[in-house]
């Protein structure tokens, strides 16, 4: 398996290839992806695309559903 | 509505809705009927939860696909249908696309069920197979201490995969009390294969400490979960953990065939015994057509990849085998069904709707889903009610309100090529 590198709030993380971007925010100790509409802290918890609780903005594209995509060479990842 | 369908479309003779065993069971079954099928799934790749990640050691339905000529897409999300057209809209990065069917096959599987309580919403409480989900697509877990708790047999198997990855699974809370569990255990001497799998498994639920009779009152933490506090009968008590995985058995995902108009009954799509919706081809099988686990889906995959090949016999052969797994599926049912208790867990400021924070105090000023929704916001965000519907349903008895497309969140761009007939290929 190929390593694939990638920045995760400005900082470079290394994952496996076939890493989604969801494990990889987490693999680095984040744990608050997004905030909720009253500003609580969230993150994942369906792991499969429906809760909506994982976005985050990938190279400049919010409410990307960060367990649904896999890590790209180079992706910019930011949480809040 | 009709603008939506004007542009260039692409056409399959069958085209299954997820790529999860039941999802790949059809499109197998289908295609060795000389069928053309198209199988689409939302994730990166086929095996849906089950069987994530897999490939042909996990099942040999992998290998099968592999073989069949069935056309799979994956990164594919189906936001809206139109049975009286027979066409769907199919969202990709790349856009939106038209495809037609002759025959459907609804195989959305099902989501985890969630009962609201205080701290549910804190990051890194998550579902039973969310947080295995996660592992399984990298999440690297070795030396946290994890809680497992929720209802059923999902508990134990990922419990035993969490420990295998190295993580230190402080217990698991099994809300069902010992003698539901005990029947349970007899009646398993019906299935021995499931019995290895249930209560076997494998050695790494060895001397780890399962507690029935037992859940989560409240999560606690700064910014994330630090803390838990149990209770299993009068005895209250906290522990530390870094993860709670946390779910109460599964809820059908029906949104798509709710949307086309099929017939829900038990908050699953009805079908007849050939896998048929209320609707002239459209089809369901696996979870979406009523909780039942793998071996359910992958015989209700191949019974609806033979009916909708006109291949009858075949599929009548299968419908004994299927009767039996039902079987099981129901024992399941009644074993692990949510107690009363869980209906209070959530006090006054728990948050019931995650998308919209709508707090249980808010809920209980609505007389309904469609009050709820109008006055309160409830369910109107962007996972549209998928986890707070079915939790609304248990709390309140109230049924989901009518569905409407898309069925998934999709960009505004998307619907203006649609709109404007700029879909195809």
């Amino acid at each position: 398996m190929r390593d694939v590198a990638l920045t995760v709030n400005g900082v470079t993380v290394t994952v496996t290839e076939g890493t989604t971007v969801a494990a990889a925010i987490l693999t680095t100790g984040v744990a608050t992806f997004r905030r909720s509409v009253s500003g609580e802290p969230r993150g994942p918890v369906c792991g499969m695309g429906i809760c909506y609780e994982c976005r985050v903005t990938i190279d400049g594209q919010s409410h990307a559903r960060s367990c649904q995509i896999l890590c790209q060479p180079g992706m910019k990842v930011t949480t809040l | 509505m009709p603008a939506w369908y004007e542009g260039d479309h692409a056409l399959s003779e069958i085209v299954i809705v997820g790529g999860g065993p039941a999802g790949m069971a059809a499109g197998v079954t289908a295609a060795g009927c000389g069928r053309q099928v198209t199988l689409l799934d939302d994730n990166p790749s086929v095996g849906g939860q089950i069987w994530r990640g897999g490939n042909s050691e996990t099942s040999p339905w992998f290998e099968k696909l592999a073989q069949s000529g069935v056309a799979v897409q994956t990164g594919s999300r189906v936001i809206s249908a139109d049975a009286v057209k027979r066409r769907l809209l199919v969202e990709r990065n790349a856009g939106v696309e038209e495809l037609r069917y002759s025959k459907l096959i609804l195989a959305t599987g099902a989501g985890e069920f969630f009962i609201p309580f205080p701290g549910w919403t804190l990051p890194n409480v998550m579902g039973v197979g969310g947080l295995q989900a996660l592992v399984k697509s990298g999440l690297w877990i070795a030396g946290k201490r994890i809680i497992v708790a929720g209802s059923g047999p999902l508990l134990l198997a990922v419990a035993a995969y969490l420990r295998k990855c190295g993580a230190t699974v402080v217990l698991i809370a099994e809300q069902a009390d010992a003698r539901a569990l005990g029947a349970f255990g007899l009646s398993l001497a019906a299935h021995p294969s499931k019995l290895w799998q249930a209560i076997g498994l494998n050695p790494f639920i060895r001397g780890m400490r399962y507690l029935s009779g037992c859940w989560i009152e409240r999560a606690n933490g700064l910014g994330k979960v630090e803390r838990v506090v149990l209770r299993r009968g009068q005895k209250v008590w906290e522990e530390h953990c870094d993860y709670v995985a946390n779910a109460y058995g599964f809820v059908s995902n029906t949104e798509l065939a709710d949307l086309m108009g099929c017939e829900i009954e038990s908050a699953a799509v009805k079908v007849d015994k050939y896998q048929k919706s209320s609707l002239e081809d459209v089809y369901c099988a696996g979870e979406t057509a009523g909780v039942g686990g793998v071996d359910t889906a992958v015989l209700e995959g191949q019974v609806a990849g033979y009916s909708t090949s006109g291949r009858f016999r075949e599929a009548d052969n299968l419908l004994g085998t299927l009767r039996r797994a039902r079987s099981f599926a129901a024992r399941l049912d009644v074993t692990f069904k949510p107690r009363n208790e869980l209906r209070s867990l959530a006090g006054p400021e728990t948050i019931v709707c995650r998308c919209e924070d709508v707090t249980l105090e808010r809920l209980k000023c609505a007389d309904s889903w469609r009050s709820a929704k109008l006055h309160e916001r409830c369910g109107m965000g962007p996972c549209q009610g998928r986890i707070c519907g079915p939790a609304v349903r248990f709390l309140f008895g109230w049924e989901p309100a009518s569905i409407r497309q898309p069925v998934f969140p999709t960009k505004v761009a998307n619907l203006i090529r649609v709109e404007s007939g700029k879909v195809g290929r």
